[in-house]
């Protein structure tokens, strides 16, 4: 994968039997708290009560079920729209500006990054809330007379989860803008192109990688989001995520929850997979300060 | 690039500015409700008073699930520190085949959805025991926490002078002391960094901590969500200041350490 760029193997070579006791504590942890209770869990999707489908064939019977993953998809997919169309200007505005200014923006997508997802979560309650500010708000400017219900919707959602998560769509868009040569706008300048044809013919195909990577990355985290649905959102319109908890706390059924999570984890994997070049996982990951 | 007044500038950092507002309001709007006479959260708050930094210092319930998660965090930064340097280091040594696998897995915990690997350990750990036991978290945590590790210490290795050790070996040092006494000092301010971030991951990871949550034993972040989907008292908001308060200082102390990494390394890449 990708991230091979980044480790350029140096120095002196260690004996095969070297790397690998060096690694095996990785391998361990990894093997007993993840792949083993990974692979256990689909198992019991597939064997229990019988070996067979029918838990995967439960999901696609019931039209209750169909609606909890188009909802899913659609919330996830409104949730990555919406946070590329806010991040592609930050990340401009952190390129094209210097010094303290760039250090401002920075800091202001960042420090929600670090802090509490619960805390933010809170935030949205409170600000979303009957007798919250946004309901004052629309209500002083005439624009609704009674509070509206705001909290406990799919709209609530969706706000709180692109707040959330649209610090990762800006870093890698930063990523990919930062290394668009300066040298080339002012070409296409000169050759008389105006700012919307420069954005739109050198800017915006060079930033397309960058653009895809923040997209799927924020698109498969909102698909199995979990802590912001299931404080703010209505348990008539659950996601995935919400819908696996409930299967699982209760109704303790454990096989059609292990069903659900294979759904989830297939269908992630495989976009992970079919769009492997455009993760650059060292950017995302990295490049965070 | 010209300073004079452009439109399409102008519109651009107008809509920055609102971005930067959605982004900060909620955060600005629900810290000073920490310092809010009433016990339900209200904008403006109304009076002054500490009262609810009493109530989570002074309850017994609180003061156990912070000193809990305080445990895990500093446990998983351990942990993952020293499992993911060595593996790292054995990465930048070349480790061959055994490299890819070690790739293959660090991104895979990145990929599978948390709740995915929230269920998955809620099944094993009920089964052999683990559940809400510090060793669970850890190790849940440590999987999570990994690839920033990693990530941080390989950045570090690759911009070390690799002959500096190799010298320190064809003095006749051993591997390990070459290690401890050339390479583990150029890159420890990454490795501190590295764990910092690690301790917050863990110390603020809602989801693990929902599912593997036993009855005695809460997490801080459970304990939060119990009290957000409940009541939702001013306690969040002053948990919300504490919290706040120890990000800037990790953010700070990461930045200065890098600022050190990168004052250490020149002198290294002029010779």
């Amino acid at each position: 994968m990708s991230p091979a760029r980044l480790f350029q193997p140096d120095g002196r070579a260690l004996s095969r039997a070297g790397a690998f006791l060096l690694m095996a504590p990785f391998f361990l942890l990894i093997g007993f708290a993840f792949l083993y209770p990974l692979f256990s869990l689909l198992s019991i999707s597939v064997t229990e009560p019988q070996v067979g489908l029918q838990n995967y064939e439960r999901i696609l019977d019931n039209p209750v079920y169909g609606k909890v993953l188009l909802r899913t998809l659609w919330i996830a997919l409104m949730v990555a729209v919406l946070s590329l169309f806010l991040a592609f200007p930050v990340a401009m505005a952190m390129v094209s500006s210097g010094g303290a200014m760039a250090v401002f923006i920075t800091a202001c997508v960042l420090l929600p990054f670090w802090s509490s997802v619960l805390v933010r979560t809170a935030a949205w309650a409170v600000l979303l809330q009957r007798n919250g500010i946004i309901n004052d708000a629309l209500q002083a400017i005439g624009l609704i007379e009674a509070p509206m219900r705001l909290l406990y919707t799919q709209g609530a959602v969706v706000v709180a989860m692109t707040h959330v998560l649209m610090p990762f769509m800006v870093l890698p868009i930063y990523g990919a803008l930062r290394n668009i040569p300066a040298d080339y706008g002012r070409a296409a300048a000169i050759c008389g192109a105006g700012p919307l044809r420069r954005f739109r013919e050198v800017t915006l195909p060079l930033a397309m990688p960058g653009v895809l990577g923040g997209f799927i990355l924020v698109f498969l985290t909102a698909l199995g989001y979990f802590i912001t649905p299931a404080l703010l959102g209505s348990p008539q319109e659950m996601m995935i995520a919400t819908l696996i908890s409930q299967q699982l706390r209760e109704f303790l059924d454990w096989p059609f929850a292990a069903a659900l999570v294979g759904v989830l984890t297939l269908f992630v994997t495989a976009i992970t997979l079919l769009f492997s070049r455009v993760f650059r996982f060292d950017r995302m990951l990295g490049g965070q300060l | 690039m010209t300073r004079r007044p452009d439109p399409g500038r102008l519109l651009l950092m107008a809509y920055v500015y609102l971005v930067l507002i959605f982004v900060l309001a909620p955060i600005v709007v629900i810290l000073p409700m920490a310092f809010s006479v009433p016990d339900y959260l209200t904008f403006p708050p109304e009076g002054f008073t500490l009262d609810w930094f009493g109530a989570f210092f002074g309850n017994a319930r609180w003061m156990k699930a912070s000193v809990f998660s305080l445990k895990i965090a500093v446990l998983t930064a351990l942990v993952t520190v020293v499992v993911g340097t060595m593996a790292t280091y054995a990465l930048m040594r070349g480790a061959g085949w055994l490299g890819s696998l070690f790739q293959g897995l660090l991104i895979t915990p990145i990929v599978v959805p948390h709740i995915a690997l929230a269920v998955a350990l809620y099944l094993f750990f009920q089964r052999t025991g683990l559940s809400g036991t510090v060793a669970g978290y850890v190790m849940a945590h440590a999987i999570i926490a990994m690839p920033f590790v990693v990530f941080t210490v390989a950045a570090a290795l690759s911009s070390v002078d690799a002959t500096l050790e190799d010298a320190a070996m064809s003095c006749g040092a051993s591997r390990f002391d070459a290690f401890r006494l050339v390479t583990l000092p150029l890159i420890l301010p990454n490795v501190l960094s590295g764990a910092l971030f690690a301790f917050i991951l863990s110390f603020d990871e809602p989801v693990i901590s929902f599912f593997l949550a036993g009855i005695r034993d809460k997490t801080l972040p459970r304990m939060m969500f119990d009290n957000i989907e409940q009541n939702l008292t001013p306690v969040i908001p002053a948990i919300a200041v504490l919290l706040t308060g120890v990000s800037i200082f990790v953010l700070v102390s990461a930045a200065i350490l890098r600022r050190m990494a990168q004052s250490r390394k020149m002198p290294a890449q002029d010779g």
